[in-house]
């Protein structure tokens, strides 16, 4: 016990007298939630949109009031003519252009019925899905009020609620994907790197040839990092919450024991790593090609996994962060308690037990 | 006692120990002198169960080194050829932690490395990243030696450091050796053989010769000569294609040559020497060293 405190001692020095490790350790998790939050967010917010109204009215301009007043969209300029749209897309600002019938006002008295001719830019088609879907929903709820005033119609109405996430905010979605992202990344990149540091010195050889057993060496490099990654997690979380007003809706303790289980199936990974890699370059490129682009795009992370070409889902499959992301997810935003998450749980606990069995059998009580 | 009977060692194709056999007594400060590339780190990689032989067997104090490899490592003291410190530890920080991978403490057993210890103990708050070669060399001994070894094997101790610490660490192995530790140290450097009890002289992973270093010496078959005149580079030239002239290496100032016939002399040797236009021609009759005699083994050896 005491070698083994004494092996942890060690470690934490390493790592509190590296400045780029504690970088790594402290900066890239807040760095990553903000970017994340901030930057690549699929929210519609302030789209710009023009205007062509040959002959203004008041529903014309009702529908453009209430587009703006969404907070979606800005009307950034009227056009005189519809041929201008073009040119005005090629410009880039505008995503949308809205074309109102002449006479749309008079139409809709007369004929019960009146034309929008939405033009929207696709080059993002992710970006023109939303602006179109927003538009209409706007639209729709603008006709729905205007006929249900006077008279009443025949019809289904649709109405949509949503579900965890009424504001469709895509922080929700990224909060726990960067959570994902960072524990595998910090655990396995810095277990891994940490180890074949000790064997690029040599003094890996001189642990070697000390009374230590390889599951003493291991534990003795994996525990600072265990601490220090808990750490991290609940930073996110609390970043998620406070910055971002992601909820825990879930047990705490349920999340905190699911993140700690997410780290140790990270280090073990790296301990995995760290086995095949004799020098830190090595193991800094495996970690990160091997965890982090995998982790971004296979883990549903940012692309949803039902939409992907159907091998891709199996490879999603041997994901870990894939099935602590749903995890989280559910209990963060659903409020799911273990009884919903139980089969993920086991799903981690299954790939830990594997990652340390062969880490554990590939480690080498010798030189080769 | 350490017994090494007929170890091989391959690496792929290349093989690096050929059939060795040594046999190192208790208590013995046992050197192996060679080259790089000649085996030394190999087979002491061996020694430390790091390695396992591709044939023949090794056993430390009756310890065998593949089956009872758990065992051998409490008792060994081992340091490498780079010194394998914590660099970003500090002096006492790495002695603390070496003596805690054995379960041990650096107070056990101050009194075994208190000589070493108290030379670099000013500077025990420093990292070990910023100690000089020869700081470094006495805190990888003190570290080697904090679990009061049986055996320690030294990996070249003392490449890259400087001429006062080496005569210093030599001193302090002496000291070492007294208290009853087995000592095999390795070293390219010919000069410190002759501060070994016994040494075995390698060459492309063959033992060429193992003895004291009197006896090695001594056992030196020619006449040697040291020559010397006003310009070395022809001297050189000119000896290497006289033909009565056996083998001849630059020493320092001077040229050690030997003569294939057994009866030559001086004399003899000055006059051709004077013949080829060289002056201030100085030969003189020198005993053999180590090195004259790794040299004559090697030349047998190639040819």
């Amino acid at each position: 016990m005491k070698r083994f405190f004494a092996f942890v001692k060690k470690e934490f020095y390493h790592i509190f007298r590296d400045y780029r490790t504690l970088l790594i350790l402290f900066g890239m998790p807040i760095a990553q939630i903000l970017l994340f939050g901030y930057v690549i967010t699929t929210d519609l917010k302030d789209v710009k949109i023009a205007v062509y109204d040959p002959t203004p009215s008041e529903v014309s301009q009702q529908l453009v009031h209430k587009l703006e007043s969404s907070g979606y969209f800005i009307v950034d300029q009227y056009l005189n003519s519809p041929s201008e749209a073009e040119a005005i897309f090629q410009k880039g600002d505008v995503r949308e252009v809205i074309i109102f019938e002449a006479g749309l006002a008079e139409n809709l008295v007369k004929e019960g019925k009146g034309n929008i001719q939405l033009l929207i830019d696709a080059s993002d088609p992710n970006m023109g899905n939303l602006v179109n879907q927003y538009t209409q929903g706007i639209i729709r709820s603008y006709q729905a009020e205007m006929i249900d005033a006077p008279a009443v119609q025949g019809g289904i109405n649709v109405e949509s609620r949503m579900m965890f996430n009424t504001d469709l905010a895509s922080v929700y979605m990224f909060v726990p994907g960067t959570m994902a992202l960072i524990l595998m990344l910090i655990s396995a990149m810095m277990t891994s790197i940490s180890i074949a540091r000790e064997k690029e010195m040599g003094t890996m050889e001189v642990l070697l040839v000390s009374p230590l057993k390889p599951l003493q060496i291991i534990l003795g490099k994996v525990t600072p990092y265990v601490a220090l990654s808990f750490i991290n997690a609940v930073t996110i979380i609390i970043l998620g919450n406070t910055v971002f007003g992601v909820p825990v809706k879930g047990s705490l303790i349920l999340l905190m024991g699911e993140s700690l289980l997410f780290i140790l199936l990270a280090l073990s990974l790296g301990i995995l790593i760290s086995t095949a890699a004799k020098t830190q370059q090595v193991a800094m490129f495996i970690s990160l090609f091997a965890l982090m682009l995998p982790t971004i795009l296979l883990s549903g992370f940012i692309f949803p996994i039902e939409s992907m070409p159907e091998i891709l889902q199996y490879i999603s499959a041997i994901m870990p962060p894939r099935w602590f992301i749903v995890i989280i997810k559910n209990i963060m935003l659903k409020g799911a308690g273990i009884t919903f998450v139980w089969q993920e749980t086991l799903i981690l606990i299954g790939m830990i037990t594997f990652f340390i069995f062969m880490s554990v059998k590939k480690f080498k009580i010798r030189l080769e | 006692m350490i017994s090494i009977q007929n170890i091989s060692k391959n690496f792929g194709d290349v093989s690096a120990l050929r059939d060795i056999n040594l046999e190192i007594k208790d208590g013995e400060l046992f050197g192996l002198i060679g080259p790089d590339g000649a085996g030394k780190s190999t087979l002491m990689r061996l020694m430390t169960t790091l390695y396992v032989p591709n044939q023949g067997q090794i056993t430390m104090n009756s310890r065998h080194t593949v089956k009872d490899y758990k065992a051998i490592r409490n008792h060994v003291g081992y340091m490498p050829g780079k010194f394998s410190l914590y660099q970003d530890l500090s002096v006492e920080e790495n002695l603390a932690f070496y003596a805690s991978v054995f379960g041990s403490t650096i107070e056990d057993n101050y009194d075994l490395v208190k000589d070493v210890y108290e030379q670099i103990a000013p500077f025990k708050k420093r990292l070990a990243g910023r100690l000089s070669g020869g700081m470094k060399q006495k805190l990888a001994l003190s570290c080697a030696l904090i679990h009061r070894p049986e055996i320690l094997i030294l990996d070249e101790p003392t490449t890259g450091v400087d001429a006062v610490s080496r005569k210093e660490f030599w001193e302090m192995l002496k000291k070492v050796q007294k208290t009853g530790i087995t000592i095999v140290v390795s070293t390219p450097y010919m000069d410190e053989a002759s501060l070994c009890d016994r040494v075995a002289l390698m060459q492309k992973g063959e033992v060429l010769k193992v003895d004291t270093p009197e006896a090695i010496m001594k056992s030196f078959p020619k006449k040697l000569f040291a020559v010397k005149s006003e310009n070395q580079y022809a001297l050189l030239n000119d000896l290497k294609s006289n033909e009565h002239v056996y083998s001849v290496f630059t020493f320092g100032q001077y040229m050690h040559v030997t003569l294939v016939d057994e009866n030559g002399n001086m004399e003899d040797l000055s006059a051709s020497l004077q013949e080829n236009g060289h002056e201030e021609v100085e030969v003189k009759q020198t005993d053999a060293g180590i090195e004259d005699m790794f040299m004559y083994l090697m030349n047998l050896e190639n040819e």
